[in-house]
């Protein structure tokens, strides 16, 4: 009976919408490490990612040590004649404040500091809770927040900005490489590795109100 | 090709943006609210069209004085030589150093130069109503989206080598206007992008057939 089997397999699906084309198909129930794609335009619409909050909160977690370490540590020294002069992130953006140039300071604040901070900590407003089962309220706002600020947070295009800063000036002068810039190298893996074990699509039924 | 009119947008569904909840709401509804997260869902992003025009618009005029102006100022020994975008690509040619060079020139030159003209002649083909290739347009709109971000290198550097190079007489970097304008390309390009609805690229293509 054809019209049956179809029938229960409708009942293991559910309606979606492509997020690019608008295309209205059913998609099976996924197993972890499946993905759905759209049929007419190929975008990804859903993937199950099968990872623990366990696992996602670690990589979180060893994300924000490395990004204090990063931010607290000298990144670069250079050494010309017997004058020294360090450098991390935060004198970037104060150097370009004191010249007069607020904007690409405020800039460079938010797209290698506030963001990548922000979007952490935004992590674990909303996993915490989840993993010990209690509720902090706005959950979902912070989690829709967090969405928002992902394309702006630019620390592995900061990293390799200090890459090109470094060759520029391997000539001119000696330059030293700080704790900083390792930490700063590793937070990298570890900050793409936490974005892609949330599964936003769990996440966001699991913050689904019961009553 | 015959393409069914089997959309949300046709059988009355919004999809949030949000949440990724699909509601029904009735057909001809084009806006409500999530049951969800509550994040307003509207079928189509609310004005796309002038809002990603003007963006790019905006981006094409300051890319003019991001290209002219000096972005940075090396002083070493009193002589202040100001650099452009171009000329500090040109430098690094004659330094010597290739791969830093095409770097540079693929994130700084090509990038905001393919996203300024992607991103035109998507508006326009949307405008037209072309049915010409939808998907692969669609795959071009999603690399714009995600390559953007990369352009911000050229600030980053700048902002590093201000703060690093503070040797007073001997050598000081100073940071200029055309960095001002150059990150205004980058971040005004990215809401343009942000702004831009793939679906009207499909929903010019199921008009056309009805």
């Amino acid at each position: 009976m054809p019209q049956q089997t179809n029938a229960q397999a409708e009942s293991r699906t559910h309606l979606t919408a492509c997020h690019d084309c608008d295309l209205l198909f059913h998609i099976p129930h996924l197993k972890k490490g499946e993905q759905a794609h759209c049929p007419r335009c190929g975008a990804l619409v859903m993937e199950r990612k099968g990872h623990s909050l366990d696992y996602s909160l670690a990589l979180a977690l060893t994300s924000l040590i490395l990004f204090v370490m990063a931010n607290v540590n000298v990144l670069l020294r250079m050494n010309v004649g017997g004058r020294t002069q360090a450098e991390n992130i935060i004198s970037g953006v104060n150097e370009l404040y004191v010249q007069g140039y607020w904007e690409i300071a405020i800039l460079v604040l938010i797209v290698s500091i506030v963001a990548p901070l922000l979007k952490l900590l935004c992590i674990f407003y909303v996993l915490v809770p989840l993993r010990l089962n209690f509720r902090l309220p706005y959950a979902k706002e912070v989690f829709g927040f967090y969405e928002v600020l992902n394309p702006w947070s630019m620390t592995e295009v900061y990293m390799l900005g200090i890459l090109v800063a470094l060759v520029k000036l391997a000539d001119l002068a000696t330059i030293n490489v700080g704790i900083a810039l390792y930490s700063f190298a590793a937070l990298i893996p570890f900050m793409a590795a936490t974005d892609a074990s949330l599964d936003d699509h769990d996440i966001w039924e699991s913050l689904e109100p019961t009553d | 090709m015959k393409t069914p009119s089997n959309t949300a947008a046709h059988k009355g569904y919004l999809l949030c943006h949000t949440c990724h909840l699909l509601s029904q709401a009735g057909i001809g509804v084009h806006s409500s609210h999530c049951s969800r997260c509550g994040t307003r869902l509207h079928s189509r992003k609310p004005n796309s069209l002038s809002r990603t025009w003007a963006l790019t618009l905006t981006a094409y005029i300051l890319y003019i004085p991001a290209n002219l102006l000096p972005i940075m100022t090396v002083t070493m020994s009193g002589k202040g030589e100001p650099d452009t975008i171009f000329s500090g690509v040109k430098e690094l040619v004659t330094g010597g150093m290739w791969p830093l060079a095409l770097l540079i020139f693929f994130a700084s030159i090509t990038v905001p130069v393919l996203k300024l003209l992607t991103l035109t002649y998507l508006l326009l083909s949307v405008h037209f109503k072309s049915s010409w290739r939808p998907k692969e347009r669609t795959t071009l709109y999603r690399i714009t989206e995600t390559v953007g971000r990369w352009s911000m290198i050229d600030i980053f550097v700048i902002a590093i080598l201000v703060a690093l190079v503070k040797l007073g007489s001997l050598a000081t970097i100073e940071a200029g206007a055309g960095g001002v304008a150059f990150g205004g390309v980058v971040v005004i390009t990215m809401f343009a992008a942000m702004s831009f609805d793939p679906r009207l690229i499909w929903d010019a293509l199921e008009n056309n057939h009805e």
